[in-house]
């Protein structure tokens, strides 16, 4: 059975949360692999993660 | 002992900015830095050179954080899963794709950037923001938003899903568009 694009982007937002199941993450990786807009997503989410760790080591701006 | 004061003094700024990150309210973040200051000057010897000053008192500080948090926490206001529905057609594809966004790499080089960053959290409602600062700038894990929040874990993935949406619409708005 086929995620759906708010499936799959929520699974992709929990990953970041939790460990995935088996199943969970081999539906998710069979739906990124033919889906560009939740693979755009999940890099999306990926890098808001990267910018907000850079945020919180930045110095104050005096 | 004077020394170890005016140290400590001079972190105030940044303390004072992290805290602020965090609570939106100016007089809490004042407070909880006011409190950690004191914590410190009082409980020097708990430093002992350990790890860097500003690494100590940050982690003093993420504490009073979290109880300024835990005080202003009204009761969880009620889970609503369709508050995204709109990006999703019913069949559950996207009304709009998101596209990619140009070179992210660079922007985490620009000031600019993180000033729309920090743009976009502020816009974030209460709850959801708080979750997401524990998560992300905190770097707690779910089960310690949980207790502090006093929600279940479907609520805490729940406010992180519609925080990095949220997020991800707005940056796009105001930087990638841009």
């Amino acid at each position: 059975m086929m995620l759906s694009c708010k499936q799959a982007a929520r699974l992709v937002s929990q990953g970041l949360d939790r460990e995935l199941g088996f199943t969970e993450r081999v539906r998710l990786r069979v739906h990124l692999a033919i889906c560009d807009g939740c693979t755009n997503f999940s890099n999306q989410v990926a890098f808001v993660r990267k910018a907000m760790a850079r945020l919180a080591e930045q110095s104050p701006k005096t | 002992m004077d020394d170890f004061r005016s140290r400590v003094e001079r972190e105030r700024p940044y303390l004072l900015r992290y805290a602020g990150l965090q609570l939106r309210d100016p007089q809490a973040a004042e407070d909880a830095v006011q409190e950690t200051l004191l914590a410190a000057l009082t409980g020097e010897a708990g430093f002992g050179q350990r790890a860097s000053l500003r690494t100590w008192l940050t982690g003093i500080l993420k504490h009073k954080i979290i109880d300024a948090i835990r005080r202003m926490s009204r009761e969880a206001p009620a889970v609503s899963e369709d508050e995204f529905e709109a990006l999703f057609d019913e069949r559950g594809h996207w009304v709009e794709m998101p596209g990619a966004w140009a070179d992210p790499g660079a922007a985490l080089e620009q000031e600019r950037f993180f000033a729309a960053l920090e743009m976009c959290l502020a816009r974030l409602p209460p709850k959801t923001s708080e979750a997401f600062m524990m998560r992300e700038h905190l770097g707690l894990d779910t089960g310690e938003i949980c207790k502090e929040l006093a929600i279940t874990p479907t609520h805490c993935w729940v406010l992180l899903y519609r925080a990095r949406m949220a997020l991800r619409e707005c940056l796009t708005k105001e930087w990638f568009q841009k």
